[in-house]
């Protein structure tokens, strides 16, 4: 398990972080949200033993970071902020020297050297200077680094920054694999990345946690979650109109008439079950000819914005 | 001090050897530091007319030397981590502080010691001249060491202080250079007009000259061991203390 109890920061008066508390367990991938200079680099030092916390505790499987760091460090992988890496080494070299770190030797050293960089795509730049790679490389060659020892916890300060689509899906597909046996916690500022890898999302804002969730949780609380948007041949007044008089509609909005076409979206109340139903029955009622329609799920980055603005 | 520590310690010298020769900084360290003892021993110092087989012509120009290009090669060995970032890559491996200052450290010293061990030819010069001690040329080689590990301590301290590698080599050649006036006779003989003989003794004892040239006479005095490891434990130590500190910022 990795564990959060409490941590905070200041830095000179300024508290960077205020008390954040959580647990990932093995299997869990949690992400860790937030806008810039929210805190989550900062936590995530703290969690490594990086920086030393102002109070509280972080533990990685049970070890103190503060007290046990050595123990705790062995058992954990970390990517750091902007993935730092030995310019002047070459990606077999610099992978050689961390897995002598780890304690690797001999056979065992060169099959995990072997494991590591197949995983990661690394084939063709073995021999390079790290220095002399895009910075799609860097950013895996660093990651190579953190699970070069198969550790069962990792920290990954957003992993996917500054890759390209294709880069990016590899990327998220190594997490994935890997999250069924390992407890995870990577960060970032992408929305998509939360939907796509993870199991849970905590948002974190001026220090503090706003929101502890999973993706769909929190979607849920996007106030466009549930809604019905009908596209028909027919006046945006009368769509509106046939949409009103269903029972459960808070309000309908309508986002784009033009010609004989109109789109409206109906938001249902809380609580409306079977709000979808009702609004096919109606339209099905109706005259004219209906072009689509599509349940909303909500959307992050609304919850996003409406989480970490309102404070 | 288990096996692990000392796993570590060569995994991080290694490391830190192989950036010196991977890169142009160890060819034109040796290179320049090569032709300057040549210059200042046959040129300035005007080896061949003093007509003696003795390195001393040789040996008398090193902590001046030293002062610049070992606080050059120190400069970089914690500025740079940090301004790569790399040191916090570093310290969240499972490696304690020590072993990375350490390890960082011997890898430099090894390297001045290489840099050394290919003055070689000027041993040869002498012994094809004359009939040297050679015992008194070895305790100098010791001595040169020792000092130039001084001065690298020095370096590794003004360099985790601050990521601008400028800045580290500046502070670390004026605290050399404090370290190097203190016993020179133009500053120890304006004391000794007025101040008593004590005080005299304390301020020339910091000096890294009066330590130098005493072992340059040949001898290795407990008290001159004892200067030089203390003052890089010292310094090694407050490297340690402001990697701790500067972390938190």
């Amino acid at each position: 398990m990795i564990e959060a109890k409490n941590l905070s920061k200041y830095f000179g008066r300024n508290k960077v972080v205020d008390s954040v508390a959580f647990t990932v367990k093995k299997g869990e991938i949690l992400g860790f949200l937030g806008p810039n200079a929210a805190g989550k680099s900062t936590t995530m030092r703290m969690l490594t033993g990086y920086l030393p916390a102002s109070s509280g505790h972080a533990l990685i499987g049970g070890f103190d970071v503060a007290e046990r760091g050595l123990d705790a460090r062995r058992l954990l992988g970390y990517l750091p902020e902007n993935a730092p890496v030995y310019q002047d080494m070459t990606v077999t070299g610099f992978l050689d020297f961390v897995a002598r770190i780890r304690g690797f030797s001999g056979a065992e050293k060169a099959k995990a050297l072997e494991r590591t960089v197949e995983r990661c795509f690394l084939q063709d730049v073995r021999q390079q200077a790290v220095g002399t790679l895009s910075k799609g490389f860097k950013q895996r060659v660093c990651f190579a680094q953190a699970i070069l020892h198969d550790p069962p916890y990792l920290v990954l300060d957003e992993p996917t920054d500054g890759l390209d689509p294709n880069q990016k899906y590899e990327v998220r597909t190594m997490i994935r694999e890997m999250g069924g046996e390992k407890a995870i916690i990577l960060s970032t500022h992408i929305l998509e990345e939360v939907d796509a890898v993870c199991t849970r999302a905590i948002v974190i804002n001026k220090g503090k946690v706003v929101a502890d969730d999973t993706p769909a949780g929190l979607r849920a609380k996007s106030s466009l979650n549930g809604a019905v948007t009908v596209a028909a041949e027919a006046s945006a007044d009368q769509l509106a109109k046939s949409l009103k008089g269903i029972s459960g509609v808070s309000r309908v909005e309508v986002l784009d008439a033009d010609g004989g076409k109109a789109r409206v979206r109906a938001y249902p109340m809380p609580d409306a079950d079977g709000f979808m139903d009702r609004v096919v029955r109606e339209l099905s009622a109706q005259s004219f000819p209906v072009l689509g329609v599509n349940r909303e799920t909500g959307r992050l980055d609304e919850v996003f914005r409406k989480i970490t603005q309102s404070r | 001090m288990d096996k692990r520590f000392f796993q570590n310690l060569a995994a991080i010298g290694r490391r830190e050897l192989a950036s010196y020769f991977g890169s142009p900084i160890a060819y034109v360290f040796i290179v320049i530091f090569l032709v300057l003892c040549g210059f200042f021993t046959f040129n300035v110092s005007n080896f061949y007319e003093a007509g003696q087989a003795d390195l001393r012509a040789f040996f008398e120009w090193h902590p001046w030397l030293f002062l610049f290009l070992v606080s050059a090669v120190a400069m970089r060995l914690w500025a740079d981590e940090r301004k790569t970032g790399t040191i916090e890559l570093l310290l969240t491996l499972p490696v304690t502080m020590t072993e990375a200052i350490l390890g960082k450290y011997l890898a430099a010293w090894i390297f001045i010691g290489i840099a050394l061990l290919l003055t070689f030819p000027m041993v040869l010069t002498v012994v094809y001249l004359g009939s040297p001690d050679l015992g008194a040329i070895f305790v100098s080689y010791l001595g040169s060491f020792l000092l130039g590990g001084s001065y690298l301590a020095i370096g590794s301290m003004t360099s985790a202080a601050t990521k601008n590698q400028v800045i580290a080599f500046i502070l670390s050649v004026v605290i050399g250079l404090f370290l190097v006036l203190a016993g020179w006779p133009p500053v120890t003989n304006v004391l000794a007009g007025w101040a008593p003989a004590f005080i005299l003794d304390v301020v020339s004892g910091f000096s890294v000259m009066t330590h130098y040239s005493s072992v340059q006479r040949g001898v290795l005095d407990l008290r001159d061991l004892l200067y030089y490891f203390s003052l890089i434990f010292f310094m090694l130590f407050s490297t340690g203390v402001i990697l701790h500190a500067r972390r938190a910022n």
